[in-house]
């Protein structure tokens, strides 16, 4: 964790910066930790890193699927990289790639992938990558992870560099509220955290819709539901032992993602209970369309993504 | 080793690809065949390697990059000593560590895992791009297939290195011409190769790759080179030694029957004793 800057609760920090920012302070300790860009360092955030190690920092240049391979390399020579682009093209271009290169070799390499998401905003369709969690997730080995804020975030990449194997980092472009407390706050791979108790249904959700979950929560008190809110930073390897439990609980599930309906965090908790104790899940997320341009919170607020969307759905569905 | 010493060796390495492919009932025997003077020069003249510790730190290494000729390198690393020369008949068995595309994690001697085209010299290209970081030693090799390098991929590798001049680095080019489809032109020319490779700042070879002087001067040529890689478009006969399978696009990927199995085995014998008498 920072010390030199430690982050409050409510300031506002997109997860792509505090990327940048855990790169550096997880390679001063760590001098086999090489970061790759695809010409993109001004926006993954490896350009705070760069400045700092330049000497480790080094550009591929537009070419994403021959820096997932020159990472290979390096990993198989004892190196630690970290590869950078947006979700689209680190997971979905490169998708062959991770499979083959790093994944079956089980090499480790680390991708950090930003502007995922429909939070990307402006730039529409072409850049709103809905689908990495479900392309990452079907390769043997692969740890893929979701954080919340900028506290979580910046532990998630030092979980990362400490385990050994490749990792799946999903960052967002959109400066989201911290909530978790850098003080307290543990980052346990694989493990999901509870962040309230309830007994009427279980709302399991993800990256920054893991805030607007706890707003929508606020929401749904007023009318007298009680959600139990969990957040999976982890979706593979998923907290199965906490998913069920509470699923048993509460016997309604609900799960919020900004990615889609198809594979995601919906589906990894979906595949659990239905072998381990069928559920009624509501599966909120982007619902097998593609996204489009405008600003981001707006895009959220259309597509139901925020406080005010989750809330409306979570209530429905528990009537 | 002398010429005649890698002859004969080329002509076991041989034989073990015959071997395996047969005894798999499937692989590719034409491209591994066609570069067996290649992975014997590199295993038995060029390469700093120890079969008694294949993950010594500061080895050269190698990428198969056409990775579909794991017959042609697991022949020449059991050939070496890296593993029992017996074990090639499991090529491609259930259960057998020879997996049908190299596979680093279980064979003794494979740097690279490898098999999707164009994926292994940016692999190539990062360990090179290691050693130069670590201001180590080691050399890295990339075995290209002339229809492998219609992969946009390696044209992205090839331009990162270039552009870091990793003089380290030697891609070889097996320029057998021939591809699943038909001749590499017919299907898609990549020529002129090496106009290619200089475009992209490598220092360029045109060698017989079938030729074991032409082989060890261009290596030479290419340790000497300093500021840039180096590629070897080696010209090559696909499936040299077996009589039906030379320059026949049907045996880039089929193996051969009991019956073919014995001709292609006599065909090499022929060839051992011919150099025997040398």
């Amino acid at each position: 964790m920072s010390e030199i800057n430690p982050t409050k609760i409510g300031m506002k920090i997109a997860t792509r910066e505090s990327y940048g920012n855990a790169l550096v302070e997880v390679g001063k300790e760590h001098e086999d930790l090489i970061v790759l860009d695809a010409d993109l360092a001004g926006a993954t955030k490896t350009g705070i890193f760069k400045k700092a190690f330049p000497e480790r920092h080094w550009d591929i240049g537009i070419a994403e699927a021959n820096m997932t391979g020159i990472a290979a390399g390096l990993a198989a020579c004892g190196k630690v990289p970290f590869i950078s682009s947006f979700a689209m093209f680190a997971a979905g271009r490169n998708f062959e790639q991770v499979r083959n290169s790093v994944g079956y070799p089980h090499l480790n390499v680390k991708i950090g992938a930003t502007h995922a998401g429909i939070s990307v905003g402006e730039d529409g369709a072409t850049h709103q990558c809905l689908e990495d969690i479900a392309l990452m997730r079907t390769i043997p080995g692969m740890v893929v992870i979701n954080p919340a804020d900028d506290v979580e975030a910046r532990a998630a990449v030092r979980a990362a560099y400490d385990h050994v194997g490749p990792v799946y980092l999903r960052f967002g472009r959109l400066a989201v509220p911290v909530f978790n407390d850098e003080a307290t706050y543990r980052f346990e791979l694989g493990k999901g955290i509870v962040l309230k108790e309830g007994s009427d249904v279980t709302i399991f959700a993800t990256g920054l819709c893991v805030n607007e979950t706890l707003e929508a929560e606020k929401l749904l008190e007023k009318d007298g539901i009680q959600a139990e809110i969990i957040n999976i930073h982890t979706i593979k390897p998923i907290d199965r032992e906490l998913v069920v439990k509470s699923a048993v609980k509460t016997g309604k599930v609900v799960t919020v993602e900004e990615h889609s309906v198809i594979g995601g965090l919906g589906s990894a908790v979906c595949d659990v209970l239905c072998e381990e104790a069928p559920t009624k899940v509501l599966k909120i997320g982007i619902n097998d369309v593609f996204g489009e341009s405008g600003p981001a919170l707006e895009l959220l607020h259309k597509y139901e993504l925020d406080a005010e969307g989750i809330y409306r759905k979570v209530k429905a569905f528990v009537k | 080793m002398t010429n005649l010493e890698l002859e004969k060796t080329a002509n076991e390495v041989r034989k073990g690809i015959v071997t395996a492919v047969h005894s798999a009932k499937a692989g590719h025997p034409g491209g591994s065949l066609s570069a067996a003077e290649i992975f014997t020069y590199l295993y038995f003249e060029e390469m700093n390697i120890d079969p008694k510790n294949p993950k010594m730190a500061d080895r050269d290494r190698f990428v198969l990059s056409k990775g579909h000729t794991a017959p042609g390198l697991y022949a020449a690393l059991a050939e070496r000593g890296f593993f029992p020369k017996e074990d090639l008949v499991t090529f491609r068995h259930t259960g057998s560590y020879l997996q049908g595309h190299p596979d680093m994690k279980h064979i003794p001697g494979v740097d690279m895992s490898s098999g999707s085209l164009g994926q292994g010299l940016s692999a190539a290209v990062g360990m090179a791009a290691a050693g130069k970081f670590d201001k180590k030693d080691y050399r890295v090799y990339a075995l290209c297939g002339d229809g492998e390098i219609q992969e946009g991929q390696i044209w992205e590798a090839a331009m990162w290195a270039g552009s870091r001049k990793l003089d380290n680095l030697v891609v070889i080019v097996d320029n057998n011409n021939l591809q699943i489809d038909g001749t590499v032109e017919e299907v898609c020319s990549p020529y002129p190769i090496d106009k290619k490779f200089e475009a992209f700042n490598f220092h360029t070879v045109n060698i017989n790759g079938n030729d074991f002087d032409e082989l060890r001067a261009a290596f030479n040529e290419a340790r000497q080179t300093k500021g840039k890689p180096t590629a070897i478009i080696a010209r090559t006969l696909k499936g040299k030694g077996v009589s039906f399978m030379e320059n026949a696009v049907d045996w880039h990927g089929k193996a051969p029957n009991d019956e073919e199995y014995k001709v292609a085995m006599a065909d090499l014998e022929k060839v051992g004793e011919a150099l025997c008498q040398k």
